[in-house]
């Protein structure tokens, strides 16, 4: 519990970090509340129209069947955030047990886990991840699994290379001259001077998550209709642009401010654990 | 050095041939066969049996990859369902379009990215650094159907300089497709740049801060010449495998663009080939993107090793 404190209060230290985190929190209050609070059903079509823009009764407006846009919005992160939580915390759990079994084994398993990774990471995701929903369909769990899978590869690489600057410490050079076996160094020596790498990753790998999850969605993989999801309002309100902005202007405004508020807490994170000079690519 | 490079080539080789093999194998575990998948509520009877037979699916696995990979080394790249045309033909001209759309955006992105990305170093924390950077940081996160929808409503709703979307024959001739990819192109670019400024920036400043550049400025190098000529290129030297990695990784997402301007392109294709389940043109396209990647690592590791005088000499020393 100290280490989330101590994490949190380095989070809140900085402004745009207060401003990040505060966005992230409003979002998964808002997943986890919104069917209590939302104003309508989130299929109920307005019975009269005379008005498709912002009025009293519709704040944001109705899209293009009549339905609520503000009711649509509030719920239309909850997949995405549920999936994308769940699919980071796979990745992050199994590439970082490799990465770091690989730097601290190296040798053969080093050589084995990282040619490897550079394999996998040449096959074009974005295909793989459509090929798999389209004969698995788009279960949470499916999703959760391929997108796990695929954004954990680039964690092992990290790890890895976080677990190489370690090991050649001389505190685990003195572990195991203690005699501590494999695991006892691994997890009291090496895994607490490779978390603070891993939580930011973790953040950045659960924005990029959401990025694919919305664009699964975009792309009508994601989330099957009427099931109110961002990147599926996107889509569908799309080419009525010109006639009514609000169906695609509001969703547009809760997914990236989500995604924003996560990179600005990723950012305050690593500026407090002093990873500031970091370079983050996806890959 | 022959030797380095060399080495380099059989490692790109290995790795098409273990991903062809997971390719294959990744769409051979798939529930049913490409028969029943492609044939859906009608795959039975003599429909199904003739479209086995016409694909030879009634072939153990290993023959039928072998009959692939062969193909593939002739340039054959085998047999849609859907399609009656042969794959070469449906894949062609959309492959070039999307070559033509990457290699644009590339053109414009990497010079506008190294740029912005040696201002926002040489300014650090101050006003053009921050500007610079917020505004990357946005292109960044921001979905690129979100860029892509938010250009469309400015450049074609409101101000109404370009079309929407793009509305052409796969096959038009260059010029044509040049004229119309401003906006797809644009997409593409924002995000490219992005990346790629986030890494000069911070490798730029890591130069910046070491001696060599210090005892430029002591002897008294024009600031410019300094920049340019001597923190500039060892800036960039350790950013290229990065540039390359992040655009191999972006022709992922240019599938979205792809379908956000509706342009006839490989990703749009291969989204078109997956909702039909024509799983050999997935196969095929799956297999050219994992090319692209290949052959764009390979020439960032022959780029650094041709720049980095170190890393030439290394075959002499050892």
């Amino acid at each position: 519990m100290n280490i989330l404190r101590e994490i949190l209060e380095g989070v809140l230290a900085s402004r745009s970090g207060k401003i990040g985190f505060s966005i992230v929190i409003f979002h998964l209050v808002m997943a986890v509340a919104s069917p209590w609070i939302v104003p309508y059903e989130f299929n109920a079509q307005a019975e009269v129209i005379d008005h498709i823009g912002p009025s009293l009764q519709h704040w944001a407006g109705l899209d293009t069947l009549g339905r609520d846009v503000l009711t649509r919005t509030m719920l239309g992160g909850r997949e995405a955030i549920l999936v994308t939580l769940f699919g980071t915390f796979l990745a992050v759990t199994w590439g970082g047990f490799f990465g770091i079994l690989a730097g601290f084994l190296g040798g053969r398993f080093d050589e084995l886990i990282m040619r490897s990774v550079d394999i996998f990471l040449a096959i074009p995701w974005m295909i793989f991840l459509l090929l798999v929903i389209a004969s698995f369909g788009n279960g949470a769990h499916v999703m959760i699994f391929t997108l796990g899978f695929f954004y954990g590869i680039g964690v092992v690489r990290l790890a890895r290379a976080a677990t190489l600057e370690i090991v050649v410490k001389d505190y685990v050079l003195a572990a195991r001259a203690r005699g501590e076996g494999t695991l006892s160094v691994i997890f009291r020596e090496i895994l607490p001077n490779v978390r603070d790498v891993l939580m930011v990753e973790s953040a950045m790998r659960w924005s990029w998550m959401l990025l694919a999850f919305s664009a699964l969605s975009f792309l009508g993989f994601g989330v099957t209709p009427p099931t109110p999801d961002w990147g599926l309002m996107i889509a569908n309100s799309r080419i009525y642009l010109p006639l009514a902005p609000w169906p695609v202007l509001v969703p547009m405004i809760a997914l990236s401010s989500l995604i924003i508020g996560i990179n600005l807490t990723a950012d305050a994170m690593a500026k407090s654990m002093g990873l500031d000079k970091t370079t983050r690519t996806p890959v | 050095m022959l030797a380095l490079i060399g080495r380099r080539f059989v490692y790109a080789l290995i790795t098409l041939w273990v991903v062809s093999v997971v390719v294959f194998s990744a769409v051979e575990m798939l529930p049913g066969d490409a028969c029943q998948a492609f044939l859906g509520q009608m795959a039975q009877g003599k429909r199904l049996e003739n479209c086995r037979a016409e694909h030879n699916l009634s072939a153990p696995a290993y023959v039928r990859y072998k009959d692939w990979a062969v193909g593939l080394a002739q340039g054959d790249l085998g047999k849609s369902i859907k399609r009656s045309k042969p794959l070469e033909e449906v894949i062609g001209p959309r492959f070039r379009n999307t070559i033509i759309l990457g290699l644009t955006a590339a053109l414009i992105g990497i010079p506008l990215a190294i740029v912005l990305g040696a201002i926002a170093a040489l300014y650090r924390d101050r006003k053009a650094d921050l500007w610079i950077s917020s505004v990357a940081i946005f292109c960044m996160t921001v979905p690129e159907f979100i860029t892509g929808t938010l250009l469309i409503s400015l450049f074609s709703v409101w101000l109404g300089w370009f079309p929407g979307i793009v509305i052409m024959r796969a096959d038009a001739p260059l010029l044509e497709v040049l004229s119309k990819i401003i906006l797809p192109v644009m997409t593409l670019t924002l995000v490219m740049v992005a990346h790629i400024m986030r890494m000069v920036r911070t490798s730029m400043i890591d130069v910046l801060a070491s001696d060599f550049v210090q005892m430029g400025q002591l002897k008294g190098l024009p600031r410019l010449r300094l920049v340019v000529m001597h923190a500039l290129p060892n800036a960039l030297l350790p950013a290229i495998n990065l540039i390359a990695l992040n655009i191999a990784w972006l022709i992922g997402g240019v599938l979205v663009v792809e379908v956000v301007f509706n342009y006839p392109g490989i990703g749009r294709l291969s989204v078109n080939a997956i909702s039909d389940r024509d799983f050999p043109l997935v196969q095929a396209i799956a297999l050219l993107m994992a090319s692209i990647y290949v052959a764009l690592n390979l020439i960032a590791d022959l780029l650094s090793l041709l720049l980095n005088p170190k890393l030439r000499t290394q075959s002499l020393q050892s």
